[in-house]
C-alpha cells in the first residue's frame, strides 16, 4: 500500500469542517490504542462521499465508526488522523414487509433497527455482541453474528444489497432489494468483514425472517467439554430445528450445552421435549444464556480470542486451550457455537497469554482453523499480530485493497497482512 | 492458434485431453443458451488441478482468453466460447474427494454433478441444498460460477451459501485458496466474492460444500386458483403469516398446459397453480400445514392436494421441474427470462407481462419462484416467421426492463452472461460497475478469465500497482506474512 507518510503540504483542515460537522477528538475516540485528531459526523451518503475525497487528496487516514463498540478489534492502524462517526445517519429507510427486505443506514444500532422490525412481526437474524449498542455498520464490517446463524446463517446471508462509498468519493451500490439476484459482483459479501478498509458503508440492504410465536431454552449440563461437544453434534446430526447451539465452559470441570427452539407453541414443545430425551442432565431454566458471549466483556483486562475450528475440533481445541493454560495461571472462559465459531477469554500474565494463544493457533491451523484476538492489552498488542494467517489468498486480498484504496486511506494496516 | 502453443497444451495433457478437431470443436460452440454461439481454437480436458493450473499459464504466458465449462447447462451464454479462445472443460475433474458428515461437508471437484451429492451423503440422511432444475446433468464448478439457485433456495439459501472455501486457479495461474472448510476465516470474504463471478475471477479446482440434514417430514400441497393474482395473494398471505416454507412455486395455464403435454403431471386445469412446501418436525408441519390449506381455501383455492411421500411429491413436482422443456410441447422456440422483482409486486409485473403478449401477439407462459419474486417468463415464438424472433427478443428485453422498473433484478439465478450483460447498464449506474470491475482488476487484470462476460464494458485495469508498505510488526519481525 501506498504510504501516506509521503504527505508533503499541511493538511486543510477547515475544509473538513466545511464538508461535515467536525469536532476535536479525545482519549475516548482511540482505535487500538490510537488517539485521532478530529471526529468528523456525515449525516448524507453525499457527505461520506465527500469526506473521503478530501482526505484521499490530502492523504488523511480514516476509520469509520459506529457506536464504538468494538474500537479494539484488528491490529492497530499505522495512521490516524480522523474518525468518520456515522452516528447521524442512523435512519431505518425501508422496512418493505410485504418483501421481507430492510433499508437502513450504518448508524442504526441493531436495537433501534429490531424494534422497527418487530412492529410487523419481523426481525434482521442476528444477535451480535453488545446488541443495543452495536451498529449495522459496524457488525457488518465487522462480520458479527451470534447464535442464531446456525439456523439463519451470517450476516453475509442476509444482506442483499450496499452502498458503498469510495475513498475517490464513488458511492457504488451493488446487489439491491430483492433476495434473489445474481447480476454482477457481489459486493455486499466483499464489504461484510472488511472492517472498514475497502469504503465506508453508507447503506446496507437484508432479507429479513419472521419473528417467531415463542421461544424455549434448554440448558444441559456435563462433565467435560468432550461429553458436551458430543452432544452437540448428536443434535446437529438430528432432524430437530434448533435456532441456537452453544457450548459454555469456565475452567477445566463442568462444561453447558444451551439449545433453543422457535416457532410455534406446540412444535416448540415438542422439540424441547425430544431433544431432553436425547441428551439428559437437564439444568433449571435460567436467562441470559445468549448474551453470554458479550457478558465474557464484564470483566476487564484479559483478552479474549475468536476461533474457528470444525464443529467435531470444538472439545479437543477447548481441552488444549485448558491444558495449555493450567500451568501457566491463565484463566479460559469459553462460549462456542456448535458451528465452530467461539470466543475464548484469557486471563493471566502476558507471557504466557502469548505462548497459549501461538499453540492454539497451530492447533486450529492443522484442520484450517484460525484464532484472532479481538481484544488484548496493549503489550500483548505489539507482540502479536491479531489477525494470524491468512494462507494463500493474501497476495489477491492486498490487491483486492490496491484497487478500492489506492492510497491506503481507509483504517492502514488495522486489517490482515498489514492491509 | 499457434502449433507451438498447441504442442504446450499436449505435452500438458495429452493428446486425449486437447482438442481441435472442428467437428469435435463444434459440440462446445454454445451452453444451455443456444442462440450464441462461437467456435473455440481448442478444447482442452484437464483431470488435476496441476493440469488446470499449468494450462492456465499457458494462457497466460500467450496472453489466450479462456473459458471454464461444466455441463454447459447455463442458460444465459456463460460459458459461450471466445473466438480465438480455449475452453477449459472441467468435466473430467468430478471426484468426490472428501465426506465429512459429522462436520456436514463434502469436497468435491467443479465437474461432480449438482444431484450426485446428494446421492452420495442420502444415506446418512442429507441433501446438498441449492437444487436448480437442471441438477441432474449440472456441475458443482458451474453452479459456483453462476450462484445457481432452485426452487428451495427460498429457506436453503442459494449456492454461495453453501460453499465454504474453494481452491481456485487464478488467471495468471497461481493456486490460492478462497474461504475454508471451517467458518469466518480472517481476510476478505473472497469465496463470496469468487461464487456467482460467472469463471470470470479464474478456475475453482476444488470446492468445499456444505450439505444440510433432510428434514423429518416434507408436505407440499398444490392449490388450484383461477388466476395467479388469487395464487400470488394467497402467498402474501402465507408469508405475512410468519410461514417460511422450503418453496412456493406458480404457474399460468399456459405453463400447465405445456407441462401436461409433455410429461402428464395430472394438474388441474386452472388460472394460476400453486406448490407451497413446508419442511421440519412432524408437529411443526402438520400445524403450519393446517394454516397454508385455510389461507389457500380463503383465497378462493378450488382444489387442493397434498403429498406427504417421496412418490407423491416427486408426481407434484414433475410438472414443475419439467416445465421449460416442456414448451417444446406448445411452441417451436422460446426464450426463458429469470427476472425478479420485489414479492409484493408480481401482480403488477403480472399484469404488465400481460400486456406486452396481448401487444405483440406473442404468447407468454409463466413459471415461477412466487416465494422470492424470481421470474422465469418464457416467450414463446416461431423462427421460421420472419421478424418473430426479433420481437420475441424484445419481449424478453421489455420483461426485463419491468423488473428493473419494479425495483428487482435482470438475474436472479442464470447469470448476466453474454445475453444481458447490455441490461447491466439499465440496472446499475456507471460508477457501480465500475467499482464492481475493481474486483475484476484485482483478480484478472488482462482479462483473460471468460473475457467480455456480464459488464457490458470493459474497465481498464491500473497495470502498475503501488509498492506494499510492511505492517511494523512484521518490520519487528514479530509476525510473518506467508
Amino acid at each position: 500500500m501506498a504510504g501516506i507518510s509521503t504527505r508533503s503540504r499541511p493538511i486543510p483542515w477547515n475544509e473538513l469542517e466545511r464538508i461535515a460537522s467536525t469536532a476535536e477528538a479525545a482519549e475516548a475516540d482511540a482505535i487500538c490504542g490510537r488517539v485521532p485528531k478530529f471526529i468528523v459526523e456525515p449525516s448524507t451518503a453525499e457527505q461520506v462521499a465527500a469526506v473521503l475525497r478530501w482526505a484521499n487528496e490530502n492523504s488523511v487516514a480514516l476509520a469509520a465508526r459506529g457506536n464504538g463498540t468494538k474500537p479494539g478489534w484488528g491490529a492497530a492502524p499505522r495512521e490516524l488522523d480522523v474518525v468518520v462517526s456515522m452516528r447521524k445517519m442512523n435512519r431505518v429507510i425501508e422496512h418493505a414487509w410485504g418483501d421481507m427486505t430492510t433499508t437502513v443506514e450504518p448508524g442504526c444500532t441493531v436495537a433501534d433497527l429490531q424494534r422497527t422490525l418487530a412492529e410487523h412481526g419481523q426481525r434482521l437474524a442476528v444477535e451480535p455482541l453488545f446488541g443495543g449498542h452495536a451498529t449495522i455498520g459496524g457488525i457488518v464490517a465487522a462480520n458479527d453474528n451470534g447464535p442464531s446463524r446456525v439456523r439463519f446463517g451470517s450476516l453475509r446471508d442476509l444482506i442483499i444489497g450496499v452502498t458503498l462509498a469510495l475513498p475517490d468519493g464513488t458511492l457504488a451500490r451493488s446487489g439491491g432489494k430483492v433476495v434473489k439476484n445474481v447480476a454482477g459482483y457481489d459486493l455486499p459479501k466483499l464489504a461484510t468483514g472488511s472492517l472498514g478498509t475497502l469504503g465506508i458503508i453508507t447503506q446496507a440492504i437484508f432479507r429479513l425472517h419472521p419473528l417467531p410465536q415463542t421461544e424455549r431454552t434448554l440448558t444441559f449440563q456435563f462433565e467435560t467439554i468432550a461429553a458436551a461437544n458430543q452432544a452437540a453434534l448428536a443434535l446437529l446430526d438430528s432432524v430437530l430445528t434448533f435456532t441456537g447451539l452453544q457450548l459454555r465452559s469456565s475452567g477445566p470441570s463442568l462444561c453447558t450445552l444451551d439449545v433453543r427452539f422457535e416457532g410455534i407453541e406446540n412444535a416448540v414443545e415438542d422439540q424441547a421435549r425430544r431433544a431432553g430425551r436425547m441428551v439428559g442432565n437437564l439444568l433449571p431454566a435460567e436467562a441470559g444464556q445468549w448474551q453470554s458471549s458479550t457478558a465474557l466483556w464484564d470483566e476487564s483486562p484479559g483478552s479474549i480470542c475468536r476461533f474457528s475450528v470444525l464443529p467435531s475440533e470444538i472439545a479437543p481445541f477447548l481441552d488444549r486451550a485448558q491444558s495449555l493454560a493450567e500451568p501457566l495461571a491463565v484463566r479460559t472462559r469459553a462460549v462456542v457455537q456448535a458451528v465452530g465459531v467461539g470466543l475464548l477469554r484469557l486471563d493471566g500474565p502476558t507471557d504466557a497469554l502469548l505462548r497459549t494463544i501461538r499453540e492454539l493457533r497451530q492447533l486450529a491451523a492443522v484442520r484450517h482453523g484460525s484464532v484472532v484476538v479481538l481484544h488484548a492489552s496493549g503489550e500483548l498488542r505489539s507482540q502479536l499480530d491479531p489477525w494470524g494467517e491468512v494462507g494463500t489468498a493474501l497476495g489477491t486480498m492486498r490487491r483486492m485493497k490496491q484497487q478500492f484504496d489506492p492510497k491506503g486511506i481507509l483504517n492502514p494496516g488495522r486489517f490482515v497482512g498489514g492491509i | 492458434m499457434d502449433r507451438r502453443i498447441l504442442d504446450a497444451f499436449r505435452a500438458v495433457l495429452s493428446s486425449s485431453g486437447l482438442i481441435t478437431e472442428a467437428s469435435e470443436l463444434k459440440t462446445y460452440e454454445c451452453d444451455g443458451l443456444t442462440n450464441f454461439r462461437v467456435v473455440p481454437a481448442a478444447v482442452l480436458l484437464p483431470e488435476s488441478s496441476e493440469q488446470v493450473q499449468a494450462v492456465v499459464r499457458i494462457c497466460h504466458q500467450h496472453k489466450i482468453p479462456f473459458v471454464a465449462r461444466g455441463s454447459g447447462t447455463g442458460l444465459s451464454g456463460g460459458a459461450l466460447p471466445v473466438a480465438n479462445g480455449v475452453v477449459l472443460s472441467l468435466a473430467r475433474m468430478s471426484r468426490t474427494l472428501e465426506v465429512d458428515i459429522p462436520n456436514q461437508r463434502v469436497t468435491v471437484e467443479p465437474g461432480a454433478i449438482n444431484a450426485f451429492i446428494t446421492q452420495q451423503v442420502a444415506p446418512y440422511g442429507y441433501f446438498y441444498a441449492p437444487d436448480p432444475s437442471s441438477q441432474q446433468v449440472c456441475s458443482i464448478g458451474g453452479n459456483v460460477a453462476e450462484n445457481s439457485g432452485g426452487a428451495h433456495c427460498l429457506k436453503y439459501g442459494f449456492t454461495t451459501t453453501h460453499v465454504l472455501g474453494m481452491d481456485v486457479v487464478l488467471p495468471d495461474g497461481e493456486l490460492v485458496h478462497l474461504g475454508s472448510s471451517t467458518l469466518d476465516s480472517p481476510g476478505y470474504d473472497l469465496a463470496g466474492v469468487f461464487v456467482g463471478s460467472e469463471g470470470t475471477l479464474g478456475v475453482a479446482t476444488r470446492i468445499i460444500l456444505r450439505i444440510v440434514k433432510r428434514p423429518e417430514v416434507i408436505t407440499t400441497l398444490l392449490a388450484a386458483f383461477n388466476s395467479t393474482n388469487e395464487a400470488g395473494e394467497a402467498v402474501s398471505d402465507v408469508i405475512a403469516s410468519g410461514v417460511l416454507p422450503a418453496a412456493i412455486e406458480m404457474m399460468d395455464n399456459l405453463a400447465i398446459q405445456a407441462a401436461e403435454a409433455s410429461v402428464h403431471a395430472g394438474y388441474p386445469n386452472c388460472g394460476g397453480l400453486l406448490l407451497v412446501e413446508l419442511d421440519g418436525t412432524a408437529t411443526e408441519v402438520e400445524t403450519l400445514m393446517h394454516q397454508v390449506n385455510d389461507i389457500c381455501t380463503r383465497r378462493g383455492a378450488w382444489e387442493i392436494r397434498l403429498a406427504h411421500s417421496e412418490a407423491e411429491r416427486i408426481v407434484v413436482w414433475k410438472g414443475r421441474k419439467a416445465a421449460f422443456a416442456a414448451m417444446g410441447r406448445i411452441s417451436p422456440n422460446y426464450i426463458v427470462q429469470d427476472g425478479v422483482v420485489p414479492r409484493t409486486a408480481l401482480p403488477q409485473i403480472m399484469n404488465e407481462i400481460a400486456r406486452l403478449s396481448r401487444e405483440s401477439g406473442l404468447r407468454v407462459a409463466n413459471v415461477f419462484h412466487a416465494g422470492d419474486g424470481n421470474l422465469h417468463p418464457l416467450v414463446l415464438y416461431d423462427r421460421r416467421i420472419t421478424g418473430q424472433e426479433h420481437l420475441a427478443e424484445q419481449v424478453a428485453g421489455d420483461i426485463l426492463r419491468l423488473c428493473i422498473k419494479a425495483g428487482g433484478s435482470i438475474t436472479g439465478e442464470h447469470g448476466v452472461g453474454e445475453e444481458k450483460k447490455m441490461f447491466m447498464g439499465e440496472m446499475f449506474a456507471e460508477p457501480d460497475l465500475d467499482t464492481m470491475q475493481l474486483v475484476r482488476c484485482a483478480f484478472d487484470p488482462e482479462h483473460l478469465a471468460n473475457p467480455g462476460k456480464v459488464f457490458p464494458r470493459l474497465r481498464l485495469c491500473a497495470e502498475k500497482t503501488g509498492p506494499y508498505t510492511p505492517h511494523p510488526l512484521e518490520l519487528a519481525g514479530v509476525a510473518e506474512f506467508f
